[in-house]
């Protein structure tokens, strides 16, 4: 390949990927410094302040909101890796499975269908069994929508390893359940950690399905940011952007790390 | 050979859809013998030996370990231990923890685990390496452990699946040498699997030469090699002049026959008896050049040298028929015919074979 046909020297190049990254980053750095600001309005600079930071802990209504959001994520999380742990199990690693890719597709549905269809037939759906506990539902809904999502790492990671391990450790007198626990569940584990990575970051974020089935005592995150904003932005929405920024960027890391130390231990 | 066997393989068959893999195989694999299944891809050699560890079902027949039938044990109740071609050693385990992994299964109480891990790495010199992960040692080095690790729970029998072809050249022989010792030491029954006919000869007690799904023949390795069966046998192992001949006369193992050079020899055979066609198998370096010529003699002129250094490879021409010749170069001066000269060519029709076609 020849220099000019490198990418690295394309003309406007440079400049090109500055406005990218301003595009991309100059929204989220203001909210990151007007948390800061002294001032109520957003644009008008007065000084530094952690008061909205402050306001915001102190809003029961808000710690409420991120208790059930965590609660709901939580729970979403372990039933929808477990579910897609279990799928990814039986479908790339069964014998004698028919409908091994109309199994795959059913479970990866929900990705390709809108959520606000979802979301209805899960409210019609809770209406007609007379599901009355808020939370039930969130959890149940939240569930159906992660499995997908917690699905497709563990298949891409169960899809790469080969076969032989799981033979050598039969062969070395290993029961089933033994070879599972020994090694190939350690073997997928950054593939099941980020799906669970990924279904809590989705249950965190989803906003659709959380309002249409949000109750009195149950209202998460999203949609309690979204009615703080009907009645005129607030500073404090500002900071509780930037600890959502913080919490996301340590999940991240922690993330990424995990994935790296599985990838060294597949060497 | 002992008279226990320690595998008895009976008419086994399998299919994958409509491919044969295995016609209704049997043969019988003694008690610290070192097997070897010789075979070109896709002859069954693999098939077979994932049968053993329990990794494929027959179709039909029978698979006995030490007098046992196994068909309907899982792998995990085998005592039988796999030595893997790409070693497939644990990624996340140290080598201490891959060699331990076997005995834990087998419920071994930790003192004797540690003492016997350690005896273990120390027979395939990797005891100052036992802390490592497998993503940080060489192929030979991996084998090794992978030996070790097959070999710590004492099997009743150890498979090996083409464990050499991922090393080179250098290493390989190396580690036939140590593989055979291995074998001889600790008396377990190895099956080894290879479609390397030198590794095979060097290495085995008795080969199966397994081709089509069926067993050719087998034999020792100088009977697989002196002695083949048929054509499949003498072109699959070595090399070898075939040539098609006319079948005068067979009387006790001996065939006459006509040969295209026009000659009639009487040569030892396998199969012929009752045939008018037949193919006569010569080993180039069976053929002997110039003063060396002796037995069935003929002119013929070299038409192409290749000198190999430790011996040279000659293609003659003998009245339009082909004839490949090799001699071994036992003194400097030992490869003195020129390309184009025309010289003695002969063989001992004893060292020579006549096959069924």
């Amino acid at each position: 390949m020849t220099r000019r046909h490198d990418v690295k020297h394309y003309p406007g190049l440079g400049p090109l990927v500055a406005l990218f990254f301003v595009y991309l980053y100059a929204p989220l750095a203001i909210v990151v410094i007007y948390s800061f600001n002294a001032n109520r309005i957003v644009g008008v600079w007065t000084g530094f302040s952690l008061e909205w930071y402050a306001s915001a802990l102190n809003n029961r209504a808000l710690m409420n909101a991120l208790k059930t959001s965590l609660t709901v994520a939580g729970v979403a999380t372990v039933v929808a890796t477990t579910i897609a742990l279990l799928a990814a199990l039986a479908i790339i690693r069964g014998r004698n499975v028919r409908f091994r890719k109309l199994s795959e597709t059913v479970v990866n549905l929900p990705l390709l269908l809108p959520e606000i269809v979802l979301a209805v037939a899960s409210l019609i759906f809770f209406s007609l069994i007379g599901l009355q506990n808020g939370m039930m539902k969130l959890i149940i809904a939240h569930s159906a929508f992660c499995t997908p999502f917690a699905f497709l790492p563990i298949r891409a990671r169960l899809q790469g390893m080969s076969l032989d391990f799981e033979e050598a450790s039969a062969d070395l007198y290993a029961s089933r359940w033994t070879t599972f626990r020994r090694v190939t569940l350690p073997l997928i584990f950054p593939g099941v950690f980020s799906g669970a990575m990924l279904a809590f970051l989705i249950s965190m974020d989803d906003f659709i399905t959380s309002n249409l089935l949000s109750t009195g005592g149950t209202t998460t995150l999203p949609v309690y940011i979204f009615s703080l904003i009907r009645s005129g932005t607030s500073p404090e929405l500002n900071a509780i952007g930037t600890l959502l920024i913080v919490a996301s960027l340590i999940l991240a890391t922690v993330a990424l790390a995990v994935a790296a130390r599985g990838a060294r231990n597949n060497d | 050979m002992n008279e226990a066997k320690a595998v008895e393989v009976r008419s086994v068959s399998k299919s994958f859809g409509t491919y044969q893999a295995l016609r209704s195989v049997s043969f019988d694999i003694g008690a610290n013998e070192f097997f070897t299944m010789l075979g070109p891809s896709g002859c069954g050699k693999t098939t077979l030996l994932r049968m053993l560890a329990g990794f494929e079902t027959p179709d039909s027949g029978s698979i006995r370990l030490h007098g046992r039938e196994v068909l309907d044990l899982p792998p995990h109740r085998r005592r039988v231990n796999t030595v893997f071609q790409n070693y497939a050693l644990f990624p996340h385990m140290t080598l201490e923890q891959n060699v331990a992994f076997g005995l834990e299964n087998l419920g071994w109480d930790r003192a004797r685990i540690r003492a016997r891990v350690g005896e273990m790495l120390e027979r395939v010199h990797m005891e100052t390496m036992a802390r490592r992960r497998p993503g940080q040692l060489s192929g030979g080095q991996r084998q090794r452990v992978a030996l070790a690790r097959a070999l710590a729970p004492d099997p009743e029998v150890l498979l090996l699946d083409e464990p050499l072809s991922a090393l080179d050249l250098k290493l390989r022989q190396a580690m036939r040498d140590e593989l055979r010792k291995l074998q001889r030491d600790s008396g377990i029954t190895f099956v080894f699997v290879t479609h390397d006919q030198e590794e095979a000869l060097d290495m085995s007690d008795r080969i199966a030469v397994l081709g089509a799904g069926e067993v050719q023949q087998i034999g020792s390795p100088t009977e697989i090699y002196e002695e083949p069966a048929n054509r499949f046998v003498a072109d699959f192992v070595g090399e070898t002049n075939f040539f098609d001949v006319e079948v005068l006369e067979t009387v006790a193992g001996q065939a006459t026959v006509r040969t295209p050079f026009g000659l009639v020899i009487t040569a030892p055979e396998t199969g012929v008896a009752g045939r008018r066609r037949a193919t006569l198998s010569v080993r180039p370096e069976k053929v002997n050049l110039g003063d060396q010529a002796q037995g069935v003699t003929m002119q013929g002129q070299v038409v192409n040298k290749n000198y190999m250094g430790g011996y040279t490879h000659y293609t003659l021409d003998i009245g339009g028929i082909e004839l490949r010749a090799s001699r071994r170069n036992a003194s400097r001066e030992g490869d003195a015919i020129a390309a184009g000269e025309t010289v003695n060519v002969g063989f001992a029709p004893l060292s020579a074979r006549v096959l069924a076609s």
